[in-house]
């Protein structure tokens, strides 16, 4: 598919709305005796038939802002504040038995270590059988429709990996049957954690392929967490990155590889090997990732950040706009508009 | 004279079941390779290829079946257990799990001093001032001896790691994929970490890595290992620029590029078009492969 292509989608689809729309979603934990939040002030839309990749590091809170979308965040977890609209329904507000509906039904959710999400005594047919029966689904022949499923993912041999238990799959098949469960029902939106984290490079290409193909064909939106950016380049259409707990820039996805305005993404790609071409030394970013109960008032990446100034230690800088489709929670995004300069901190000029 | 030189190594295991003959895996079958001191060797591959059980049966970590290992010209599989011990001092490993490879009960102190105390080096005290040495060495403040792994992120825990890997100054490390647990951000530092290292105590790398970005950035000479065997080794330029045997060449081709404006070109590999008894042998100065 050409890049015009990509954002073509993407621009039709924004035109109506947009299949799913989180608002201000804050999900937290408590902690001595107060909440506090993991996921912060997190907004973001998905249009049919897009895909948005969710980038961070560990602790960013990107699996977190999944699990709270299915309503399935771990307790003593749970959502302080925000709205989560699929279809224009609000999930927040609706009732539990509903929400089993909405899973699997409408968003269903693929995992990165396929083997603990399938079930180990009960065959991948039986498994893929079930889950149509217990939402009303599979027609008069659900077998024929986990056979046709199975052909989907391209597994080889259907009938036999029908009849197979989890442990007698490689890795690959193993994600391929997940990948099957997840869409037996058809949802609108697959919310996928990490699907090839576990898996060697060529059985990652393979499955990213597959998610590529599955969306082209069922005009699936996909919501891709990772934290590998070489992942995200070929599959996203658009990407936004989080860091502890906040979503701190998003674009579509050419933007963010060419054109980076926020300094964290910007270190981030200089930190992957390869990407800088010096002989030996990688560029990391120095220091960690501040722990929950210890924030600092003021932007959470600014201890690490080379441009960090005063301002960046006042309040936590909000979303400002970069460019069309493309937004950066940087005070120096904002001071760049004030001045109606180059809106972008310490972009390299070539 | 190489610092490490592997020769026909191989290690098999056999499932015995009454009745029945043995079932025998190969898990690493006619691997060879030789290494230069101050070099930064890379083996990769994929889960199983038999990257992992080659680096352990260099430092008899496992029991190879057959093949030599030659360390300082030295025949390291002939020797007897005292001996073994002593030349360990010499070669030590890392290890991918920083969370997994620090025992949790016990302070970075005692953590940092044990491989002196079971060598017997220098005198309490002094082993003490060296743990703490040790990890100024690798980054971390002296006052972190007393605390515990737990307290630790997992990029310091790999620093404790590395800190105990060197408390023998050894020539030799094996580091079997180390950073690979570990966010971008602090990979970055790690391998910094190492490479530092490497020059400030003159450290010879055997670096095993399914991450082939990694290798391509930090080692000098790479060989690709597939079902228990090396299929190709090279320069580590010469590898990536004009890879040679079919899986090296798929492995490659699957790397994901953080680049949206280069399109990927996958390449397919058929196990069954490459013949893996072929031979290794040499086609351009230090360029091995299997040919297909």
């Amino acid at each position: 598919m050409t890049k015009a292509g990509v954002n073509a989608v993407w621009y039709d689809a924004r035109a109506a709305m947009p299949l799913l729309s989180v608002r201000h979603l804050s999900t937290g934990f408590p902690m001595g005796g107060r909440w506090v939040p993991a996921v912060q002030d997190v907004s973001f839309d998905i249009a049919k038939g897009e895909t948005l990749a969710l980038v961070g590091e560990s602790g960013s809170g990107k699996s977190l802002t999944a699990y709270s979308l299915l309503r399935l965040v771990p307790p003593p977890g749970r959502i302080l504040a925000g709205e989560i609209h699929l279809e224009g329904r609000n999930l927040i507000d609706l009732p539990e038995a509903e929400m089993e509906h909405v899973r699997g039904a409408k968003i269903s959710l693929i995992f990165q270590e396929p083997m603990s999400a399938l079930n180990p005594v009960l065959t991948i047919g039986s498994q893929l059988v079930e889950a149509m029966t217990v939402h009303g689904l599979g027609g008069a022949n659900p077998r024929a429709t986990a056979l046709e499923l199975l052909a989907t993912v391209r597994m080889d041999d259907p009938a036999r990996r029908f009849a197979e238990y989890p442990h007698q799959l490689s890795g690959g098949l193993r994600q391929r049957a997940l990948i099957a469960l997840a869409l037996c029902c058809r949802p609108a939106l697959i919310v996928a954690d990490e699907p090839t984290t576990a898996l060697d490079v060529t059985l990652q290409a393979e499955i990213l392929n597959l998610l590529r193909q599955l969306k082209h064909d069922f005009g699936l939106s996909l919501l891709l967490i990772t934290h590998d950016l070489g992942v995200v380049a070929h599959t996203a259409d658009r990407v936004a990155v989080m860091y502890a707990g906040r979503i701190v820039e998003e674009s579509l996805v050419r933007a963010l590889f060419k054109a980076p305005a926020h300094p964290y993404p910007q270190a981030l790609l200089r930190a992957m090997p390869g990407s800088s071409h010096s002989a030996r030394r990688l560029e990391p970013i120095e220091g960690q990732v501040p722990s929950l109960q210890d924030m600092p008032p003021g932007c959470a990446f600014a201890p690490r950040c080379p441009w960090r100034h005063d301002a960046c230690d006042e309040a936590p800088p909000e979303m400002y706009p970069v460019a069309e489709h493309h937004q950066s929670r940087c005070v120096l995004v904002r001071e760049a508009l004030r001045l109606g300069a180059e809106p972008s901190p310490g972009r390299a000029s070539d | 004279m190489p610092l490490l030189e592997v020769q026909d190594l191989g290690k098999r295991y056999e499932q015995r079941a009454v009745w029945r003959a043995p079932r025998v895996t190969h898990a690493v079958r006619d691997v060879s390779f030789t290494i230069e001191a101050g070099e930064t060797f890379g083996l990769v591959g994929e889960s199983g290829s038999g990257k992992t059980t080659t680096g352990r049966c260099i430092l008899r970590l496992i029991e190879p079946t057959t093949g030599q290992v030659r360390f300082n010209g030295e025949d390291v599989l002939a020797l007897d257990r005292k001996t073994l011990r002593a030349r360990r001092r010499q070669m030590q490993m890392v290890f991918q799990d920083p969370y997994a490879s620090l025992n949790p009960r016990h302070r970075v102190s005692t953590i940092l001093t044990e491989p002196l105390d079971i060598h017997q080096v220098g005198t309490p005290t002094w082993r003490r001032a060296r743990a703490a040495e040790l990890l100024e060495l690798v980054g971390l403040d002296r006052d972190a001896i007393t605390r515990y792994p737990h307290e630790f992120s997992g990029g310091q825990r790999q620093r404790i790691g590395i800190a105990r890997a060197l408390a023998l100054e050894p020539s030799f490390i094996v580091a079997d994929e180390p950073v690979s647990a570990l966010d971008v951000s602090v990979q970055a530092q790690i391998v910094n970490l190492l490479a530092h290292l490497q020059q400030q105590l003159s450290l010879t790398y055997l670096f095993i890595s399914h991450d082939l970005r990694l290798v391509r950035h930090f080692c000098t000479r790479v060989a690709v290992m597939y079902r228990g065997r090396i299929v190709e080794l090279a320069p580590v330029a010469t590898l990536f620029d004009t890879p040679r045997h079919p899986y090296t060449r798929a492995l490659l081709s699957a790397v994901p590029v953080p680049d949206p404006d280069v399109l990927p070109q996958r390449i397919e590999f058929d196990p069954a078009s490459v013949d893996l008894d072929a031979p290794l042998t040499e086609i351009a100065a230090g360029h091995w492969t299997r040919s297909a």
